[in-house]
């Protein structure tokens, strides 16, 4: 089938999408961005979170025909043309990033976070990550990223 | 594969009648792992995200309409006051990007034992709504739970919406699992208060077949607060009540041993759950009869 989708501000065409794969596979294998990635493709692990029309969702657990007509953001999406989004800055600033497999769910997840609650709490931060996972770092420095990104605003 | 993309429900259910193969598919949350893992090859899927009568909610009366599609987490940000209970069963939901996608609509149509609605349906005496194009049929939550994964669906039936009378005293729900976020319930607990016919709901989850009501807990709480007057002057409740309460809702269910629990501590784990949130639901109960 044919899914027509906007990604990133860019209206996309894909042809020949099997009806029952998932989003992640149309972005990462039709439509050439790798950001988001794919470790579990169960919903568990939040490293291919997405925008869907402004929602955070595991695109693994989207088929890609449930796209069709919609807008999709990526984490190739947030930086505006050659400048970071202030969130992947903080990242990289406070050493979140290691193996930085799990960095593009985080980042998408933190960035709606702060874009709902501008200076979360603690609590806020757990709460609203709880859907990602990171073998790396333990968590700690993540949660500096976002306080940090969230201090810059 | 086909893949069908209705605008309306009238549409959805024409596609249904003619395709009683098509899987329907809302947030993709329990369909997608499925076909992720080959567990399942449908003929068909059947996309009810663009039907946008199943995403809404209102209200007609005493009671909240909640389309089957309407996502957890409005349930949550919209609909906390007048559905305490399955607001507070929507927020323990895997994370916010499986509560962002995941439906009630879902929870019912996978009909898993461990879904977190279904012990809030049911001590909420909600009533689930299916269509096809025979018509509609309202089910009482009480019947809807047939066996493991199974339901009183037809093939040729959608679920439109949950139909809750909106709450006028305490609700809680609690489940039990290795942490906060991400979990299966070992097991689940809801109580609701109903002041107004003097009766208590009390269900429970992932500790039986199907999630089910605890009646004999439920009667002997209902008789001991209407006998002692308390629905009108409530005191705080008699320990020996509670534990109780808790020994019924154990004796209720009938769980197994597996990965998650053995059955034994699923028992055990009730009677806590039942009593501790018992507590809290009568410690806001204020003694008005609505
Ligand atoms: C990582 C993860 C964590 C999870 N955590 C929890 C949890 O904590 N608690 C919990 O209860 N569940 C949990 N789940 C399971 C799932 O999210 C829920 O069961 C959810 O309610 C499913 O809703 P959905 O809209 O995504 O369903 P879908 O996957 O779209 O559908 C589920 C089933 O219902 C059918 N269906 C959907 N809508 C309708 C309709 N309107 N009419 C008829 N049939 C319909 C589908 O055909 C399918 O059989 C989790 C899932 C994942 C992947
Ligand atoms: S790949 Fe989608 S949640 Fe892990
Ligand atoms: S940095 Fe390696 S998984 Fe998070």
């Amino acid at each position: 089938m044919r899914v027509d989708v906007t990604v990133n501000g860019e209206r996309r065409v894909a042809d020949d999408v099997w009806e029952g794969e998932s989003l992640l596979f149309l972005l990462r294998e039709r439509l050439g961005l790798p950001g988001s990635k794919n470790a579990c493709e169960q919903g568990e692990c939040g490293s291919c979170t997405v925008y869907l029309d402004g929602v955070p969702v595991c695109s693994c657990l989207v088929a890609a025909g449930q796209a069709h007509d919609r807008e999709v953001r990526t984490v190739e999406g947030l930086a505006d043309g050659e400048r970071l989004d202030p969130v992947q800055e903080a990242f990289i600033e406070a050493g979140a990033v290691q193996c930085g497999f799990c960095t593009p769910g985080l980042v998408v997840a933190a960035h709606d976070l702060l874009a709902r609650v501008p200076h979360p709490g603690d609590p806020e931060i757990r709460e609203a990550l709880a859907g990602n996972l990171c073998r790396c770092t333990g968590y700690e420095k993540i949660l500096d990223a976002v306080r940090l990104a969230a201090s810059k605003r | 594969m086909d893949f069908l993309r209705p605008d309306s429900l009238a549409e959805a259910l024409a596609l249904k009648a003619q395709r009683p193969d098509a899987v329907p598919i809302a947030g993709g949350t329990d369909v997608m792992v499925e076909l992720n893992f080959d567990h399942r090859r449908p003929a068909a899927l059947l996309d009810l995200t663009r039907v946008e009568d199943l995403r809404t909610w209102d209200v007609d009366g005493d009671s909240v309409r909640v389309g089957a599609g309407v996502p957890y987490t409005r349930i949550i940000e919209e609909l906390g006051d007048r559905l305490p209970g399955l607001a507070m069963a929507s927020r323990t939901v895997g994370s916010p990007q499986i509560r962002n996608r995941g439906t009630v609509g879902g929870n019912l149509g996978a009909a898993s034992p461990a879904g977190d609605a279904h012990p809030v349906l049911l001590v909420a005496d909600a009533v689930v709504e299916v269509a096809s194009t025979r018509g509609t049929r309202r089910i009482a939550a009480t019947d809807f739970y047939l066996g493991v994964k199974h339901n009183a669906l037809e093939p040729d039936e959608l679920i439109t919406s949950v139909r809750l009378p909106a709450a006028r005293a305490p609700q809680q729900f609690a489940k039990v699992g290795t942490r906060n976020a991400m979990v299966i319930a070992v097991c689940s607990f809801a109580v609701a208060l109903h002041p107004e016919q003097r009766r208590v709901g009390a269900a429970v989850g992932s500790a039986a077949p199907t999630p089910l009501r605890a009646s004999a807990a439920e009667e002997f709480l209902s008789g001991e607060l209407t006998a002692t007057g308390q629905w009108e002057s409530p005191r705080p409740l008699l320990d020996s009540v509670k534990r109780r309460f808790g020994e019924l809702v154990a004796e209720a269910a009938s769980p197994i041993d597996d990965v998650r629990g053995s059955a034994a501590y699923r028992k055990h784990a009730l009677s806590v759950l039942a009593r501790r949130t018992l507590g809290w639901a009568w410690q806001d109960y204020p003694g008005k009869v609505a």
